[in-house]
């Protein structure tokens, strides 16, 4: 009797610190990745600064990007290992559009819109050929994405003849492109004050270096994707279908869900979100390059898997993916401030990567104790 | 007695050269729970397969409420009131109770009148009210369905069914994979079922759901029905015996 009631009381203690547990295994990549800034803040010279935090958001736009979209596809259980070049094709199309449009006398805000029209556009096709493979011929789409991965990387070198970036843009092309991929809608000058849309133009150039970005495009534009499609998935029919099929294709097909259309949907946007990084890619770096999201692939794929979306499917959300694209972000940078070399973050991105397949089977252990007791 | 609410008459079905349903008769009533047993291969799947529009059947005509639905697609068929719980229950586990009861149906209002979305608390509290009056009770319906017990996502699939006026249920094996508290607590839900005058047609290999529910045993036997068996006359072994086969020789059997 008396064992019977310190095992109940054990029990009691035990359930109220897996309740602790459940909240940290649920929150963990937001407190590591709040860890990660105050770690680097205290030990990295500089890292804490609005100067440094704007460079990070920048920088982690085009995994972010990309995670989006990858976020839906594993969501449905599937992958897209096509983006990385989707991103490529899509700067290098978008580059050479406004090139040629601009070299044959164009307006070049039109040469710019129909190229970013044409980038976004030809982002699509890869995204719509992996969705009729996979729904349609049931390729697997580990399988699919890959054989597109090759032919989109192939199509990006052929858009550049071989080359590492597409030549010829000419000055006032590439100021432009600069202007909105390096600019901000809000500056802050320190003893001077804030600038809507521009610095003024008798800046000093000792004052050009401690110049803040409060609001970069590239982060707003980022922001705007983020907010749209994570209210898709979170709030809409839309975002609900894609999680029944991730939790049993079969129980979507027979509850009179179009799964092959929706599947198909769901690998446009993956396109579509990877087509918006190559665009912005482009305005930043002023260079079409096809290689431009080439490592990046992997890197999206992390940060889904960081922010707990499950690759069985079922299980995810974009604000976990946005939370691992910042935790890369975040390393990247604060490594290079620590002096350290910055191919250590490639071991600690995949040790991190590791930590959270880990921490989601725990909870996904916990969740099925609690259910039962 | 009334009409038939089901009528499957003179129906076959071949795969190639071999017969799964030889023209079988069936029918079933307002608020009866027939059993359909029959050893593997018996023909039962099939038979329900045609009945439910997963196969066309090679001849034979279904008629439901007085209408011909021989061969509609089986979303229609759904459509109009035959609702088929098979073994795997077609839920998604990774989601609530709710969103589960309104799969593919999901209710939606509009944010700022403008933008529909789903409205889970809508569909929640429905699901709740069907559940209790199913009397079924599930402590958290934001639970997701891989932490509820097997009989509960079983309740589930029959409230689901519910709440979309099923009219008549079909059910594949639905203890199966049950301990025994959860059998009891689907075998009542059929019971309220039949209260609620909705027929049930159990395909079951477990003799004592069949004893302790059915209203009627049908049994199958190489693609056709050998018996039909009203409750008041049924013992198990009557029954296991014209499932194996050895009742057509010699001693009667109630033959229909």
């Amino acid at each position: 009797m008396a064992f019977k009631t310190k095992l109940g009381a054990a029990r009691r203690q035990s359930l109220v610190s897996s309740r602790t547990i459940e909240y940290i295994t649920k929150s963990w990549s937001y407190i590591f990745l709040i860890g990660l800034v105050a770690y680097f803040s205290l030990t990295g010279q500089g890292f804490f600064s609005v100067r440094n935090f704007s460079s990070i958001l920048t920088t982690s736009t085009l995994i972010m990007l990309m995670s989006i979209g990858q976020t839906y596809v594993v969501i449905t259980a599937g992958i897209d290992l096509s983006i990385g070049w989707t991103v490529g094709l899509s700067s290098v199309t978008t580059a050479r559009v406004m090139r040629d449009l601009a070299e044959s006398g164009n307006d070049i805000a039109y040469a710019m819109l129909a190229g970013v029209f044409a980038g976004l556009l030809v982002a699509l096709i890869p995204g719509l050929i992996n969705g009729l493979l996979v729904a349609r011929v049931k390729v697997p789409p580990f399988i699919a994405t890959l054989g597109m991965f090759g032919i989109v990387r192939g199509a990006a070198f052929l858009l550049t003849d071989g080359q590492q970036v597409v030549r010829g843009l000419s000055a006032e092309l590439r100021e432009a492109l600069r202007g909105i991929g390096n600019g901000s809608l809000l500056y802050y000058i320190p003893d001077d004050g804030f600038h809507w849309f521009a610095l003024p133009a008798d800046i000093e150039p000792q004052q050009l270096r401690v110049v803040s970005q409060l609001l970069p495009y590239p982060v707003i534009i980022t922001a705007l994707v983020v907010v749209v499609f994570a209210f898709i998935l979170a709030r809409t029919k839309f975002g609900r279908h894609t999680y029944v099929i991730g939790g049993s294709e079969e129980a979507a097909r027979r509850s009179g869900i179009n799964v092959d259309r929706h599947l198909i949907i769901i690998y446009v946007i993956c396109g579509f979100t990877a087509g918006i990084a190559g665009v912005l890619h482009l305005f930043r770096f002023t260079a079409g390059a096809p290689q431009a999201g080439e490592a990046a692939l992997l890197s999206s794929v992390a940060a889904v898997v960081i922010g707990g979306t499950n690759l069985f499917g079922g299980e995810g959300d974009i604000m976990g993916a946005v939370v691992g694209a910042l935790i890369i972000a975040v390393l990247q940078t604060g490594l290079v401030i620590l002096n350290i070399d910055s191919i250590w973050q490639f071991i600690v991105v995949g040790i991190v990567i590791i930590i959270a397949v880990l921490v989601n089977q725990l909870q996904a252990a916990l969740e099925r104790l609690q259910a039962n007791v | 007695m009334s009409d038939p609410i089901l009528t499957a008459s003179g129906m076959s079905k071949h795969f190639g050269g071999l017969t799964a349903v030889d023209d079988v008769d069936f029918e079933i009533y307002p608020g009866e729970v027939v059993a359909l047993l029959g050893d593997n291969g018996a023909g039962k799947s099939t038979l329900i397969k045609c009945i439910s529009g997963v196969y066309r059947p090679d001849s034979g005509r279904v008629v439901f409420n007085g209408e011909d639905i021989t061969s509609h697609a089986p979303a229609d068929i759904r459509s109009r009131g035959i609702e088929t719980i098979y073994q795997d229950l077609a839920l998604a586990e990774n989601l609530d109770v709710g969103a589960n009861v309104f799969l593919g149906k999901e209710k939606t209002r509009r944010l700022f009148g403008l933008i529909p979305v789903t409205d889970d608390n809508y569909m929640r509290d429905e699901a709740s009210t069907v559940l209790d009056e199913l009397d079924i009770h599930i402590p958290s319906l934001k639970q997701r369905l891989v932490n509820l017990s097997g009989g509960q996502r079983q309740a589930v699939a029959i409230a689901r069914a519910m709440y979309w006026n099923a009219q008549l249920v079909i059910m594949d094996e639905p203890t199966a994979a049950l301990g025994v508290p959860e059998q009891r607590k689907v075998l009542a839900l059929i019971r309220s079922l039949r209260e609620g005058n909705i027929p049930v047609i159990l395909i079951s290999h477990t003799m004592h759901d069949v004893m302790a529910v059915a209203d009627r045993m049908v049994v199958m036997r190489r693609g056709r029905i050998v018996a039909n068996i009203p409750r008041a006359e049924a013992t198990e072994e009557l029954i296991v015996r014209h499932i194996v086969g050895s009742a057509e020789n010699g001693e009667s059997a109630v033959m229909i």
